[in-house]
């Protein structure tokens, strides 16, 4: 990844190495993921060893180390979305995507994910897109979503 | 500040901020431990160290390792039910490192020689061997040696000690100190063939030789040291003990 992007990420805190977290959900943000050269990158900057980093990243489940696809879907698995049929919708992106749940595929467009619940179990079963939330989702609506991102990738 | 209270009925002193732990061992009063070291930040972690302390009144069980001396507590090492819970603790341990001495003489002293619990299986993602989680070796690298080599990565049944990205520590100094504290003996550390091996951590250096051909300390360490002390370049001609 472009360095340069994760100083500009350090210097909107002041590189305060206090503000760790922040930096690494920013750097996240920005790529999907937690680059190697990334996390050094931090360290060096913010004095922090990458020991310590590399901890809070494996910490807490909102991080990824490994690249994940430019888009992101994420059923959810939670009990209500469950019931109404979410392992089905899994299955279905998993053939859709070609890619197993908790992957990415191999052109890095899609990572396929799964969440136990988000709070919004009125709405299950319950998909997000790219941070979009579609609730009441069907195999149809998704195979539709999909193949948006994709005409819209092959577009561009 | 000098602070006054009692050990088993003893009359003891302490200054303010010292551990009862520490306090208790220097009037040879006799705690067991396997996470604490005098050096390093209490942590708080094995629970073996539990005594009763006695405060305003109130009494309870507690680990001391953690336990700032305060005036007028009454501290007592042993009794039937801190036996007891030792002994539950130690079993527990047990399961978690089945085939460490230090651990299995530690909980034949309190009459536990098998665990009736399943050992944890290790993660995906690292082996656990005889790791009991109790942080000595992170706090040693990081608050003694200052390298901070090691870390505790993912949580969970997934939870372990070992350097970033799960590879050997590029930082690792290969020391010892953190073999050396481990109070299960599952780090490893070797010398051969004029290399020094920390096994548990992947780590090999090699190192460097006196005037007469005798490998003694990792290059590595050495330079460490240097830089760190502002030591003169030929400082390590002769090993130490021969100089
Ligand atoms: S041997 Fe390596 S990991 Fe262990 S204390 Fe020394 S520097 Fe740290
Ligand atoms: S390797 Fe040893 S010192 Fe480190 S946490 Fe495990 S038991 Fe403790
Ligand atoms: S179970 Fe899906 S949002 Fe709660
Ligand atoms: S020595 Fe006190 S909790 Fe481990």
């Amino acid at each position: 990844m472009d360095l340069t992007k994760v100083d500009a990420i350090i210097e909107n805190y002041d590189g305060d190495a206090t503000s760790l977290l922040a930096i690494m959900q920013d750097v996240q943000d920005q790529e999907n993921y937690l680059p190697r050269e990334a996390v050094n990158h931090i360290s060096t900057k913010l004095d922090v060893p990458v020991s310590r980093i590399y901890s809070m990243a494996t910490f807490f489940e909102s991080f990824h180390l490994e690249p994940r696809g430019k888009h992101i879907c994420t059923v959810c698995m939670g009990t209500a979305c469950h019931v109404r049929g979410a392992q089905r919708l899994v299955e279905h992106l998993e053939r859709e995507l070609k890619v197993k749940s908790g992957g990415t595929t191999e052109d890095l467009q899609f990572t396929l994910e799964e969440v136990n619940c988000v709070g919004a179990c009125a709405l299950g079963p319950l998909v997000i897109i790219d941070g979009e939330y579609h609730g009441n989702v069907t195999s149809t609506r998704l195979t539709k979503a999909v193949k948006n991102l994709k005409t819209r990738e092959g577009g561009e | 500040m000098t602070v006054k209270f009692t050990i088993n009925g003893v009359k003891v002193e302490a200054e303010s901020g010292d551990s009862v732990i520490d306090t208790a061992r220097r009037y040879g009063f006799d705690i067991p431990s396997l996470c604490h070291h005098q050096a390093v930040t209490p942590y708080g972690a094995c629970r073996v160290c539990l005594v009763e302390i006695t405060k305003g009144g109130r009494k309870k069980i507690t680990t001391c390792c953690n336990y700032e001396v305060l005036d007028g507590i009454d501290v007592v090492t042993d009794s039937e039910a801190i036996h007891k819970h030792r002994a539950m603790v130690l079993e527990l341990i047990l399961a978690e490192a089945p085939d460490a001495e230090p651990v299995k003489k530690l909980a034949a002293k309190y009459g536990v020689n098998v665990s009736r619990f399943e050992r944890p299986k290790a993660g995906a993602a690292q082996e656990r061997h005889d790791c009991i989680m109790c942080g000595l070796c992170v706090r040693v690298c990081t608050e003694i040696v200052e390298v901070n080599a090691l870390a505790f990565n993912g949580r969970g049944y997934n939870r372990g000690v070992g350097g970033p990205y799960l590879e050997a520590p590029q930082s690792c100094i290969a020391c010892g100190a953190c073999a050396w504290v481990c109070p299960t003996d599952c780090i490893g550390f070797v010398e051969e063939d004029g290399m020094r091996k920390v096994l548990k951590w992947d780590r090999e250096l090699p190192m460097e030789k006196d005037e007469d051909g005798r490998p003694f300390a990792p290059k590595f360490q050495l330079h460490y040291f240097k830089e760190k002390f502002g030591l003169p370049a030929d400082i390590y001609k002769k090993a130490p003990g021969t100089r």
